[in-house]
């Protein structure tokens, strides 16, 4: 075991999984002799040379349907769009070829690739360095979408991606990278060291797609979360002293309801949290699947605390960004109801 | 703006362009703008020339073939006429089998169907200059690959009849063809996407130290799309082992090519601003295409990286079934195209060669047709596109992914309801 920030834990995942299978290459802007903005592929290139981690033109089309060719060829790529919000120009690629090419072939081709994708707000990154687009690719079949909340389940998570034989959209929450950012804005930054997921082998493991995880037990009522708002649901429980069960759901697509059903039938009260905008947002899958499953367990109306519909608003991304007094309010609006 | 009229404009006023093709519907043909070099012209470079020396390539035009049949210059392949003959049966077959087809969705028998008449040269040829395990990842107009590879015309009929013998299980369009084991890659209906991904295989090859190549096909107007731009980008930069291809057949839908760009320059032109060896080609002549495509082979395979080759011809047919070409350009335009017929231009070079007389060809006509016709029994009695699905409700569900994930296996289990 080693700690970890989740950057070190996606680095060691792609070390791990590219030491162990010549069919693993990694590339995207600055990905290569830089290392990635972010610093996910530092020393890839220096390790397994510029065959296997390379920077690409600035273009996410090609980016995108390159690694689709190579994919189809048998190579399991890994591609690094810079920032999600950057992903529109790739997402005929994502969305017509990489998720149809298995069915529309009738399994004569697939696409073993990895789409990881900085994503999310609380960076003052603006409209175009925040932006959360998982429904966009939810709603896409044939995606498979994976959002880690920390750095022992991102690397666990990553290599699964990496090695499933279908495309697999992986959202790297960024406020997150450095520290388990819990929405108190103003409260001192806290390193991963001091968090027990931080804690990760060296070595290779993984997580499998589909299982999400409890991040705290409770009674009172669920809290279905992934990425950033895991942290801010687990700091609202505390800071309304709500006895809430957060459940991280960290693969989207496919979902685990048994997880979902097992503490809504529980709890009998359900909060959804994410960042990205509200209207048609995975949120909303979310409601209707707990209403469809648990609809007799419902003591209260679902709530959704989510971004606005508006886009990311640079000077006003505190008021935007769903943070602990606004969780709270929405739990003790489903206690109460 | 005034009511009743157009405000008065400054005399320096701005102007818009609006492309307009030379001839439409009820007009005279006018192909007058396009120039012909003398076959031969401009030579065959030599492998490793790159796109500075081939400026005369990309603008001018290679050809092998004059108008009578008699094959010139540095170009003209060292093939025997075996293959020549086999390329003329594979162009007989091609033409065939879209005649049938068309016929078929004519008859209500299959919902759609894309013709390549006029164009067999272009995949027939190329695909006979390539290695059978190089990589194809074509439009929707290359059904000649697969029957220059022998893909059997069973399967590609009970593809485009959707039933019980579609090796697509009835998922995809009619052409849409698919088939790993003869080099071809899924055909998507989304134009362009093919061109970065044959890029991305021959980057794979290369990785991997095969000895693969692949080949991409687009036409004039998909290089509009940014996905092109993408392919070529990459290409370059990676000197990726590729060939890509525009067949520019003059057409898209009812947009001439001068939509594309054609106006201002030729569709070969654009690939040397990426650095990228590119040739224009007489796409109606067999030999040219063979040729030019043999030469963008043997520089991928050593390493000297992708070649552009644009295939002057003309779409002699509709678009599609979905489209009557006489609503937007004059019916007499593909008699008038100055380049001829590829099948005719190859049997007249056979005939001039001495390998071929008009009987014959009229015998292997028939032959052709009849094969095809034969074939269309056989797959007809498979089944027929029809209001009952040859597939079972369950199969949708089938391929999304790898395994079933339990949100498709509840909704296929909702089927009762």
């Amino acid at each position: 075991m080693a700690v970890m920030t989740m950057i070190e834990a996606l680095n060691s995942a792609l070390d791990t999984v590219m030491a162990r299978d010549p069919k693993v290459l990694t590339f995207g802007e600055d990905v290569g002799y830089f290392g990635g903005v972010f610093r996910v592929t530092e020393n890839l290139q220096k390790k397994y040379g510029a065959q296997r981690c390379f920077d690409t033109p600035i273009n996410e089309t090609g980016i995108a349907g390159v690694a689709i060719g190579m994919a189809v060829y048998g190579l399991r790529p890994v591609i690094e769009i810079q920032f999600a919000d950057y992903m529109y120009p790739a997402y005929d690629q994502l969305v017509s070829e990489a998720a149809r090419i298995r069915h529309r072939s009738a399994g004569d081709f697939a696409v073993p690739l990895t789409v990881r994708m900085p994503y999310g707000g609380g960076i003052f990154g603006g409209q175009t360095h925040s932006q959360s687009p998982e429904a966009l690719f939810t709603h896409v079949s044939g995606l498979k979408t994976v959002v880690p909340s920390t750095p022992y389940d991102a690397k666990g998570l990553l290599i699964a991606a990496i090695e499933d034989d279908d495309p697999v959209i992986f959202l790297e929450p960024k406020r997150v990278y450095n520290g388990p950012f819990d929405g108190r804005r103003d409260a001192p930054i806290q390193p991963w060291t001091k968090h027990p997921a931080s804690e990760v082998p060296e070595e290779y493991f993984s997580i499998p797609l589909g299982k999400a995880s409890i991040a705290r037990e409770g009674e009172a009522c669920t809290v279905l979360a992934y990425g950033t708002m895991v942290h801010v649901a687990l700091a609202a429980a505390e800071d309304a002293g709500i006895d809430a069960e957060v459940i991280d759901l960290r693969t989207l697509i496919p979902v685990d309801i048994e997880a979902i059903v097992a503490s809504v039938a529980k709890t009998g009260r359900c909060v959804i949290v994410h960042e990205a905008t509200r209207t048609s947002g995975y949120g909303a899958e979310l409601a209707a699947l707990v209403q469809e499953h648990c609809f007799y367990h419902l003591e209260a109306p679902i709530a959704r605390v989510t971004g606005y519909d508006t886009p990311y608003p640079h000077a006003l991304e505190w008021e935007y960004f769903p943070n602990p007094p606004r969780i709270g309010a929405a739990m003790r609006a489903v206690m109460e109801a | 703006m005034p009511e009743g009229g157009e405000a008065p404009r400054p005399a320096n006023a701005l102007k818009l362009h609006i492309p307009k093709p030379h001839a439409r519907p009820g007009e005279t043909p006018d192909f007058s703008d396009i120039d012909l070099p003398d076959p031969g012209e401009p030579p065959r470079p030599a492998l490793n020339a790159t796109h500075r020396d081939m400026r005369r390539h990309a603008y001018g035009l290679v050809r092998v073939l004059d108008m009578q049949g008699n094959a010139h210059g540095s170009w003209a392949p060292a093939i025997g006429p075996e293959v020549l003959l086999r390329g003329l049966k594979a162009m007989l077959l091609t033409r065939a089998f879209d005649e049938r087809m068309y016929r078929a969705q004519r008859q209500g028998k299959i919902s759609f169907y894309v013709q390549c008449r006029g164009e067999e040269a272009v995949a027939v040829a190329q695909t006979m200059a390539l290695q059978h395990g190089d990589m194809c990842f074509p439009s929707y107009r290359q059904q000649g690959i697969l029957i220059a590879r022998d893909y059997p015309l069973v399967d590609m009929m009970c593809q485009l009849y959707s039933n019980a013998g579609d090796p697509m299980k009835g998922r995809q369009l009619p052409v849409m063809y698919s088939s790993q084991a003869h080099g071809f890659f899924t055909i998507s209906g989304n134009l362009a996407t093919q061109m970065p991904q044959a890029v991305g295989w021959a980057m794979a090859s290369a990785y991997s130290g095969d000895v693969r190549i692949a080949a991409s096909w687009v036409g004039e107007g998909s290089t509009a799309e940014g996905d092109f731009h993408a392919a070529m980008t990459f290409a370059s930069v990676f000197g990726a082992p590729v060939i890509l291809n525009v067949v520019n057949n003059q057409w898209a839908i009812s947009s001439f090519q001068g939509m594309a760009g054609g106006e201002q320059t030729t569709f070969a032109a654009r690939g040397l601003g990426y650095g990228i060896p590119s040739i224009r080609v007489d796409g109606n002549d067999f030999l040219a295409v063979f040729a030019v495509t043999q030469w963008a082979a043997e520089r991928a395979r050593a390493n000297l990286g992708p070649t552009l080759i644009e295939h002057f011809t003309y779409r002699a047919g509709a678009h599609s079934t979905s489209d009557d070409p006489s609503r937007y350009r004059p019916a007499e335009e593909a008699a008038a195209w100055p380049l001829g017929d590829p099948i005719v231009r190859l049997k007249d070079h056979l005939i001039a060669i001495g390998e071929w007389d008009e009987q014959v060809h009229a015998a292997a006509e028939k032959e052709t047709q009849e094969t095809v016709r034969a074939a269309g029994r056989e797959a007809e009695k498979i089944g027929i596109l029809g209001g009952v699905s040859a597939h079972a409700r369950e199969s949708m569900f089938e391929d999304v992914y790898k395994e079933l994930p339990w949100h498709l296996r509840q909704q296929r289990d909702e089927g009762g309801l």
